[in-house]
């Protein structure tokens, strides 16, 4: 039984069709897992689904052996699950530090330890801490919306496309960051389009199509499949 | 001498007036500022909701002269303000809960907000003329001024006297200090920051365990300090003519939207854009230039670029250019 879990998750939006069905995703502790799979495979929204951002029509979410199906989101960010969305992560009107300190709303102690411990991964964002985050450039905006996420100390952490939209460099230094977090003992699953790289530095991967589980296997067993390879790595 | 004679003259007809009637300006604006910031509906019941805390300003202060209750040298109105902003905030969380909540429950657009807002305004102008009727009111006790233009000439030997009404300075001062914790909270405090958070990202705000319940009901409570602080410096400094707050709703409107609708620093100081270009190009500068040019060019118009009925003009010609040129405002900053 694997720490976070999405078992045989069935969802849609509102009344619409249902975008994922039966599609499960699960991820232990100081692991990483790719998710991915052709545009409107529905990615984003089995991440949602594992946050609560929609209804389950049927299956199950469960963290630690909880089941946490019915909590809203906000309680599942209490229960130490965060989220970085694919677009609109940060709060782009305010300043490097303020968006680390909302990321830290629900914390009563004294934050300033973690936001050290944060600058201390990203030591760009500690040189930036007084700019406006809408004036940062693509890969440090990034850089703000995993630390805005780390900020709960989070024992789950679902990034959606960490890497979208920045150059192949920043993107291995978004690798290598994202590395030094799994190394925390979090556990991590992440969404992406640079499949190759991904599978790289995952333990494993989910591979899906319009919703449903297609492939699944360690990283290396993904990068050689034939099959995979053919349709999704472009190779 | 002539100079300073022209100086004074612009001083006490121009600039203080500006400060003044700018002043009030500003806390409306930044008030339709923040709703349309956070709760992101343009509120047409702003100038109504202003004259509805500033009513109970006025009943409490005949209450308190008829008990014999004084605050001095200062107006009484100033003592009902605690009470007056607790029936307006309790008013605006009544028509919140009952009215506006349901619309953002549902995510209605913004312009069905505003529709909904207009139509809070006609209720809300059915109370005012229910409890105290449409006529006008003076409410202001204690010194009327602070420095008479008789004084200011004798002490200084020159023709031209400066009057400062104490309305004048109790409404600058009373605002700068309003408008400096204002910014304060907004900035430095946790929750001001979940504020700005929320309106620059709802739902990344909400993922973050913001509480959007409790940044409404802040909004609303700024908004009820603002709007019956605003409405009784205006009250005081004319006089409460209960439906006349209704037509401020267009130099407030411009003064929030040249300020970039949306930033509270924008709204401030678009309160003054307004005041002063209203009141400079209404002003008859006759006067003024009686001291300053030799006697052979005396003017004998008024040399008055408008003449005062087209003041609400003024207000719509700067907001339509505004829109047209510089459609986010002319002031740099951040928003809420
Ligand atoms: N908020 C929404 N309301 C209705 N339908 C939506 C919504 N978001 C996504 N969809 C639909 O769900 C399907 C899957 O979308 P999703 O965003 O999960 O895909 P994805 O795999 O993340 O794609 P991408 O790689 O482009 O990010 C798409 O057909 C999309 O149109
Ligand atoms: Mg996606």
């Amino acid at each position: 039984m694997s720490f976070f879990q999405g078992n045989k998750m069935t969802a849609g939006y509102g009344d619409g069709p249902d975008i994922i069905s039966s599609c499960s995703i699960n991820v232990s502790r100081g692991e990483i897992v790719a998710i991915l799979g052709p545009n409107g495979a529905g990615k984003s929204t089995a991440m949602k689904a594992m946050l609560g951002l929609l209804k389950l029509k049927s299956g199950s979410v469960s963290i630690d052996g909880d089941d946490i199906s019915s909590l809203s989101p906000q309680d599942r960010v209490k229960k130490g699950i965060s989220f970085v969305p694919q677009t609109r992560n940060v709060f782009a009107e305010l300043t490097v530090r303020e968006n680390l300190e909302i990321g830290a709303f629900l914390r009563e102690d004294d934050i300033n330890k973690v936001i050290e411990e944060i600058y201390e991964l990203f030591p760009i964002l500690k040189e930036k801490r007084s700019q406006i985050v809408g004036q940062l450039s693509g890969g440090q905006r990034q850089q703000v919306a995993l630390g805005r996420a780390l900020m709960i100390r989070p024992s789950v952490l679902m990034l959606d496309e960490p890497t979208a939209g920045v150059s192949p460099i920043v993107m291995d230094e978004l690798f290598e960051h994202i590395i030094k977090v799994k190394e925390t003992n979090v556990a991590i699953i992440m969404v992406e389009q640079n499949a190759k790289q991904a599978l790289s530095i995952s333990d494993r991967g989910y591979v899906l199509v319009t919703g449903e589980n297609k492939f699944e296997g360690s990283g290396k067993e993904l990068l050689k499949d034939p099959e995979v390879r053919r349709s999704f790595l472009g190779a | 001498m002539d100079l300073l004679n022209a100086v004074i003259v612009l001083l006490n007809y121009t600039v203080i007036p500006a400060l003044t009637y700018g002043s009030q300006l500003a806390l409306g604006a930044i008030f339709v500022t923040l709703i349309y910031g956070i709760l992101r509906f343009a509120n047409f019941a702003t100038g109504d909701m202003m004259s509805f805390g500033t009513m109970f300003a006025v009943l409490l202060t005949y209450y308190f002269q008829s008990l014999g209750i004084s605050f001095g040298i200062l107006p009484t109105a100033l003592l009902t303000i605690p009470f007056a902003i607790f029936m307006m905030i309790l008013y605006m969380l009544t028509i919140d809960k009952f009215v506006f909540s349901y619309y953002r429950v549902k995510k209605s657009p913004p312009v069905q907000l505003a529709m909904v807002s207009v139509g809070v305004m006609f209720v809300t102008q059915a109370i005012i003329r229910i409890i105290i009727g449409p006529s006008d009111r003076r409410f202001l006790d204690g010194e009327k001024f602070i420095l008479k233009a008789t004084e200011f000439k004798e002490m200084t030997g020159l023709n031209e006297g400066l009057t400062i009404k104490s309305t004048q300075a109790i409404t600058i001062i009373v605002t700068i200090i309003l408008v400096s914790i204002m910014f304060w909270f907004l900035n430095k405090t946790k929750t001001g920051t979940s504020m700005r958070a929320y309106s620059d990202n709802e739902d990344l705000a909400l993922l973050s365990g913001i509480d959007p319940k409790k940044v409404v009901l802040i909004t609303w409570v700024i908004a009820g300090i603002l709007a019956t602080i605003g409405g009784i410096l205006y009250g005081l400094d004319k006089s409460y003519r209960p439906f006349v707050y209704f037509n401020n709703m267009l130099p407030i409107f411009a003064a929030a939207i040249v300020g970039g609708i949306g930033n509270p620093y924008g709204a401030f100081l678009g309160g003054y854009v307004i005041a002063f270009a209203e009141i400079f190009l209404t002003y008859a500068y006759k006067r003024f230039f009686i001291y300053l040019l030799p006697e052979s060019l005396e003017p004998n118009s008024m040399i008055q670029l408008l003449s005062t009925d087209y003041k609400f003009a003024i207000s719509f010609s700067i907001l339509v250019i505004v829109l047209l040129f510089r459609p986010s405002g002319i002031f740099e900053g951040k928003k809420i």
